[in-house]
């Protein structure tokens, strides 16, 4: 038994170093401990670690590595869905205080799961990836038509407009939105990003989208590069 | 690695095509009737784990690896898979081993028939569809498959977006409604039955043996694939 470890050889969170915590909460994180993330969370603020710092070096880091090793087929759906709900229960505690610090947002995205289709597991984790990089996020759900994704545009003016479809047949909708942007003269305004399980670099091309995000944490590191070089070119 | 064990027609009669079917093993029961029915022996069925369903992702690779190992010892193939989500990965290697495949995105399609399918759809994209096969294994498919048995916490992040459970009966038999039954109570959501018999999955087949005794090759009177669709959609 060592030091950090409690009578019952079950880890004692608060008494590991900051160092350790962090890395203990990517662990749970990738075993889907939500109760754990909710205390190592509170225990990191506790400890005067901004929302920001929680966000980037204990969650959205270990995310990457969920992400890193549901790419490489290590880890499977059930097994990223536990981390998504684990990451929403640290999520759920550093929202309201990322918001009191009044930073910018890195950028505005609007993502939905296109017409037709209910599936938003993707999404939704693409969602709270955003949002740990420091988007704000206006999720519009799913079954989202195309009147829905302009309204959106109009109210949020976002940087970046991502879409979402799980079935075959819906993920032609991508295509019906963005010949909707052109024909508005809009197509240039924001980066289009599309995800989903039967996508392909192929399709992503073929519709005209900026990027095709393979997974979450890919659409997360690709919204951060893409705005960047966007701000980079209009300055 | 194990060595992939080719695969081989039954007969070799100069006379008769050799035809293989390779299916996914959910439809293994239903294609054996249907070849049985029909008395299609020239027919060489053979079935890939039915628990593909639930990784789309690996059922081209699948596929490929099976046709790699019949190269040359059939006359034609028919592909025992609609697109099953593979995004029209599944039509590429289809294409490069010269097999056609079942028509439609899934099975839900080509049992209910496209047009069909399409209406019930688009009137209710709530719906969550089980077949004969997934009715009976539907702890072991579904359940199981999907981690929800471990983590009962994850039945509502995969379902609670769905509304309706139909089961499409293929056999009337009221042993396997029960079970489906079951499974909507199981998941919250409202039941209904609808009989499709083998649909397009029968029509498929005999289309598939009838064209390759009359030494007509089934890829010249094929419907376009998904892929092809999609091309098609987005070119």
């Amino acid at each position: 038994m060592t030091d950090d470890q409690g009578q019952d050889g079950e880890i004692v969170l608060s008494e590991l170093s900051d160092e350790d915590l962090t890395a203990q909460m990517h662990d749970d994180l990738y075993d889907g401990l939500a109760a754990e993330i909710d205390e190592g969370t509170h225990i990191l603020l506790d400890r005067g670690w901004g929302p920001d710092k929680v966000l980037n070096i204990a969650l959205v880091e270990g995310m990457r590595i969920v992400g890193i090793d549901f790419r490489d087929g290590i880890l499977f759906v059930p097994e990223v869905l536990l981390a998504a709900n684990a990451m929403k229960a640290g999520m759920e505690i550093l929202r309201p205080l990322l918001a009191e610090t009044g930073a910018e947002p890195v950028g505005t995205v609007v993502v939905g799961t296109v017409k037709g289709d209910i599936h938003d597991i993707g999404k939704n984790l693409v969602g709270m990836m955003l949002e740990g990089a420091g988007f704000e996020v206006f999720d519009l759900g799913i079954n989202t038509d195309v009147d829905q994704f302009l309204a959106a545009i109009e109210e949020h003016n976002p940087d970046i407009l991502g879409m979402s479809a799980l079935l075959t047949t819906t993920m032609p909708y991508m295509k019906v939105v963005i010949d909707t942007l052109i024909e508005k003269g809009m197509r240039d305004d924001f980066i289009i990003l599309v995800g989903g399980a039967p996508l392909n670099q192929e399709f992503g091309d073929a519709i005209g989208a900026d990027a095709y995000c393979r997974d979450a944490a890919v659409a997360s590191e690709t919204a951060s590069a893409l705005v960047k070089a966007r701000r980079a070119a209009a300055a | 690695m194990m060595p992939i064990a080719p695969l081989k027609a039954q007969q070799s009669d100069q006379q008769t095509p050799r035809l293989l079917v390779i299916a996914c093993g959910a439809l293994a029961r239903e294609l054996l009737v249907i070849t049985r029915l029909h008395g299609f022996a020239e027919v060489t069925l053979e079935c890939l784990p039915a628990g593909l369903h639930n990784h789309p992702t690996e059922i081209p690779g699948a596929v490929d690896e099976r046709l790699t190992a019949a190269q040359g010892n059939f006359d034609h193939v028919l592909v025992g898979y609609a697109d099953c989500g593979t995004g029209g990965l599944l039509d590429d290697v289809c294409r490069r081993h010269g097999a056609t495949r079942l028509p439609g995105a899934h099975c839900y399609e080509f049992f209910t028939g496209h047009d069909a399918f399409t209406e019930l759809h688009d009137a209710d994209p709530t719906t969550f569809y089980l077949t004969d096969y997934l009715a009976k294994h539907f702890d072991r498919i579904i359940l199981d498959g999907l981690g929800i048995t471990a983590h009962p916490e994850l039945l509502g992040m995969y379902f609670a977006n769905y509304r309706n459970l139909i089961h499409l009966s293929q056999t009337d038999d009221p042993k396997i409604e029960e079970l489906a039954a079951a499974a909507a109570e199981r998941l919250g959501l409202n039941f209904e039955i609808r009989r499709t018999g083998y649909g397009e999955l029968q029509t498929s087949v005999v289309e598939f043996v009838s064209l390759s005794r009359r030494r007509i090759d089934p890829r010249s009177v094929a419907e376009p694939t998904t892929i092809e669709q999609i091309r098609e959609t987005t070119s």
